[in-house]
């Protein structure tokens, strides 16, 4: 009974193990690795080469918080990209989507295969026909003007 | 191989080259001339009203929510600014200038504090209509707000058409700003 008793008190103890606190926020460990997955995938708009999660910004901490509360309050990583994505624009991805937009940047590897393709196929077909072996003439004629 | 390929292959690289060149020497030129700023971007609330809001007044001025510029009487401009930002400091003739000339501006304060604002406005005049104060900054996320200043144009249905981030200059005053109230006055 008394060890039931005492593994009882310890309880809240194991779980506050596993809470994290960032930027004022507390977390469990779960969630926090998920915020940070979530930060790593979105620029910071300030210093627009950092992520949200690497960024010292102000800015790029209250979207830390933003994002952190938005995973305790169980939204899925889609909801919270779309809130970025809604004040943000497309930009504040760090991987831009497939979209009009993007088709082309996306096409731009199999745009230039083809063209490699096309250049080789081009030359290949252009290239001068190599020419007919000597006879037996021209080699005793070459063999009279090398002597 | 034929004179002209040869030409071919000597000019191609030539070429791309030259239009590399002169793209970069126009962004460069249009940089200077503030024509283009490459780490500005456009605004996801062009076309759509501002999110909801309330937020307070400050230094004794009225503050404004989402409705109060739902379908304002003329055009006008929405200011974010702050007492401790720089280009705001820059910015505050052209603003003062607009507003004597009759366009709305209503300024919010983006986190910052009422004695800062009283000090800021009593340096450089206070060209706003309303003032409103967004203390945690949390309404400014909503709009998109990225840094200080940004200038909304919101027209006459309350509809946002055009978004400047940071400091408004005379070029754009009179290439942007212009051409926009002509188009919805």
């Amino acid at each position: 009974m008394k060890r039931l008793l005492l593994s009882l008190l310890l309880l809240p103890a194991l779980a506050f193990a596993q809470m994290v606190t960032r930027d004022g926020v507390t977390l469990t460990a779960q969630q926090e690795q998920r915020a940070e997955a979530i930060g790593d995938q979105l620029r910071c708009l300030v210093c627009q080469n950092e992520s949200i999660e690497a960024s010292g910004a102000s800015l790029a901490g209250q979207l830390r918080v933003i994002i952190r509360q938005h995973v305790i309050a169980g939204d899925s990583d889609r909801d919270i990209m779309k809130f970025m994505v809604q004040r943000y624009g497309i930009f504040v991805l760090l991987k831009p989507p497939f979209m009009p937009l993007t088709w082309l940047l996306y096409a731009m590897p199999f745009l230039a295969l083809a063209l490699g393709g096309l250049i080789a196929w081009w030359s290949r077909r252009n290239r001068i026909a190599a020419p007919a072996p000597l006879t037996a003439a021209d080699e005793a004629r070459l063999d009279e003007l090398l002597r | 191989m034929t004179p002209l390929r040869r030409r071919l292959l000597f000019g191609l690289p030539l070429a791309v080259v030259a239009a590399g060149g002169g793209g970069f020497y126009t962004i460069l030129r249009r940089m200077q001339n503030n024509q283009y700023d490459p780490h500005a971007l456009p605004s996801p609330l062009i076309g759509h009203r501002p999110p909801a809001f309330n937020l307070p007044g400050l230094d004794g001025m009225q503050g404004f929510t989402n409705t109060d510029i739902a379908a304002p009487p003329r055009p006008m401009l929405v200011n974010w600014f702050a007492s401790w930002c720089v280009p705001c400091l820059q910015e505050a003739p052209i603003i003062a200038q607009l507003a004597r000339l009759g366009l709305p501006i209503w300024g919010i304060a983006y986190q910052d504090t009422a004695p800062a604002i009283a000090t800021f406005l009593a340096q450089n005049g206070n060209p706003y209509t309303r003032l409103a104060s967004d203390a945690s900054g949390l309404t400014a996320i909503n709009w998109g707000v990225y840094g200080v200043p940004e200038t909304y144009f919101i027209d006459k249905t309350g509809i946002v058409r055009s978004r400047w981030a940071g400091a408004l200059t005379l070029d754009l005053v009179a290439n942007e700003l212009n051409p926009l109230l002509e188009r919805y006055s």
